[in-house]
């Protein structure tokens, strides 16, 4: 069901945990719907994102995305990640069963809800997100 | 790595005395029961020594037994069956919310024919009140259909109370007893059971076998048309040596039935006993002691049943879970919605179905497992993080 990619970041998590003091914090999704993710970013003055962190409730494939997410933007400057797609995510993981499309979406949103974050915190702007709304329900019931 | 497989309920592990019963009838004795050939009525014998077989396990008179192609077609036919030739006397059906697909589809798709259907609230260690069925019932009501046994949190259902209401009101009752046939004691007359399902997999038989019970005198359209097999009730080729396989592993659970019981029911209490005793935050889903003997059903908070399956497998355990993740559903399963689990519950549900063949140290080892990998998860898990 799941791809070699999706198993390994299932298995081994990359980026798991919080950073304390993180310039930016996102959260997305509910329990409800059964998924969660909370992406925690540490950005230096140069604005790229230097750590990155997550903490996610979720399936095989809603822990799989984050982590892939996690890896796909750090070392990255915010203007690179703020690009990030779901589609480039489902891509790095070699693909998603379609029913698991939108975890992929939440990853999407994580990331730019934490860049938000940074974006208020700092006053910046950043091209892209100038309209996120984070407490937007992003998950997507069209299973 | 030796799997230790806990998904006794989905599926069971063929008997060897089962395969060994079965297999003459493949390549030997594979003649078709309705040839008046020697050869055929030879298959013709089988059949009818394996329905003798079976019927005890429900007190049952053999020639009340049709065999079918499984426990989905029996609740098919049941329901269907009951519903188009008793139209004349009413439209109204009877079920509860917890039922297996089988029976809730099926019900969905007589409500789109005409039929109108009530589901029955469950209270929140699932069971069937039968005082509801009794208020449920209307002069338009022809069929009552509740489950014997539920295949999710394993709760067992007051069919004898129900049985006794539906007598006096004339209405007939059908159960579903997939998951409790040859797992806890049936007497279809005491309990006033009018039609039965079973399947034959869920006892350590083969797949692709089932029965359905009609008691003698039942107006019951049939399903399956064409050939005259099954006294022109269930038309097709019978599936001789699964109908084998099926009589066997109905005898071993009948002569075995209070020993296995007790042997599985001493694994399933072993579960719900040591499982809260370490891992914290968690809830034991379903009746606490009204229960099949091979049943566990718990809830992790904080965690996702799919991922929890996903780690458990590769700790080598089998199991299953009520959570939408591994269906590919929104909602979490409608039996856990039923007893009134909150969705981020249900969705860390955990089932765990024993059968004679689980050990003791399995039961142990799996507990480990399961406190290593819930722990994992709860670590990954901004919920149980915002907890602390």
């Amino acid at each position: 069901m799941y791809t070699e990619q999706v198993m390994d970041h299932f298995k081994n998590p990359r980026n798991v945990g919080e950073i304390e003091n993180a310039d930016g914090v996102g959260e997305v999704g509910n329990a409800k719907c059964g998924d969660i993710m909370k992406i925690y970013l540490k950005i230096d003055e140069n604005d790229i994102i230097t750590d990155v962190k997550f903490l996610t409730f979720g399936c095989g494939s809603a822990i799989a995305s984050s982590s892939m997410a996690t890896v796909l933007i750090k070392g990255k400057h915010v203007d690179e990640a703020v690009s990030l797609t779901n589609k480039a995510v489902v891509e790095a993981l070699g693909g998603l069963p379609k029913v698991k499309v939108h975890c992929s979406v939440l990853a999407e949103q994580a990331v730019k809800s934490a860049l938000f974050d940074y974006a208020q915190k700092t006053g910046k702007i950043i091209k892209g997100i100038e309209d996120f709304k984070p407490d937007e329900d992003v998950h997507d019931h069209d299973h | 790595m030796k799997m230790i497989y806990l998904d006794n309920a989905a599926t069971t592990q063929v008997h060897q005395e089962v395969a060994d019963a079965m297999q003459p009838y493949f390549t030997q004795t594979y003649g078709n029961p309705s040839s008046i050939y020697h050869f055929g009525q030879t298959a013709q014998k089988a059949l009818e020594e394996a329905r003798a077989a079976i019927a005890p396990v429900i007190q049952a008179q053999p020639d009340e037994l049709y065999f079918t192609g499984g426990g989905s077609e029996s609740d098919n036919w049941a329901i269907k069956g009951v519903a188009y030739a008793n139209r004349n006397k009413g439209n109204h059906i009877i079920t509860s919310k917890i039922e297996h697909h089988a029976v809730l589809h099926t019900c969905e798709y007589l409500e789109k024919n005409g039929f109108k259907v009530t589901y029955l609230e469950v209270d929140s260690e699932g069971m069937v009140n039968p005082k509801d069925v009794q208020n449920a019932i209307t002069e338009d009501t022809i069929l009552v259909t509740i489950m014997m046994a539920n295949n999710e949190i394993g709760t067992i259902q007051p069919i004898e109370e129900i049985g006794q209401i539906t007598r006096e009101k004339g209405v007939l009752l059908h159960t579903d007893a997939v998951q409790a046939f040859g797992h806890i004691p049936i007497d279809v007359t005491a309990m006033n059971i009018d039609l039965l399902s079973a399947s034959a997999h869920k006892i350590h038989g083969p797949k692709g076998v089932g029965l359905l019970y009609i008691r003698k005198g039942i107006r019951i359209d049939n399903l399956i048309h064409g050939g005259a097999q099954e006294k022109k009730k269930r038309a097709g080729t019978e599936n001789v040596p699964g109908i084998q396989g099926f009589a066997k592993a109905s005898e071993i659970a009948y002569q075995n039935l209070a020993a296995h019981t007790e042997k599985v029911m001493a694994l399933r209490d072993r579960f719900i006993e040591q499982i809260p005793k370490v891992i914290d935050h968690v809830r034991l889903n379903g009746h606490p002691t009204n229960r099949l003997p091979g049943n566990v059903n718990v809830s992790f908070e904080f965690i996702e049943g799919e991922s929890l399956l996903l780690y458990l497998d590769m700790e080598g355990v089998a199991a299953s879970s009520g959570s939408a993740c591994t269906s590919g559903a929104l909602d979490p399963s409608h039996v856990l919605m039923a007893i009134g689990l909150p969705h981020e519950i249900a969705h860390g549900s955990l089932r765990l179905s024993l059968s004679v063949y689980n050990t003791e140290e399995e039961v142990d080892k799996t507990i480990e497992a399961l406190k290593s990998v819930v722990n994992r998860l709860r670590q990954m898990s901004p919920l149980y993080n915002r907890r602390k």
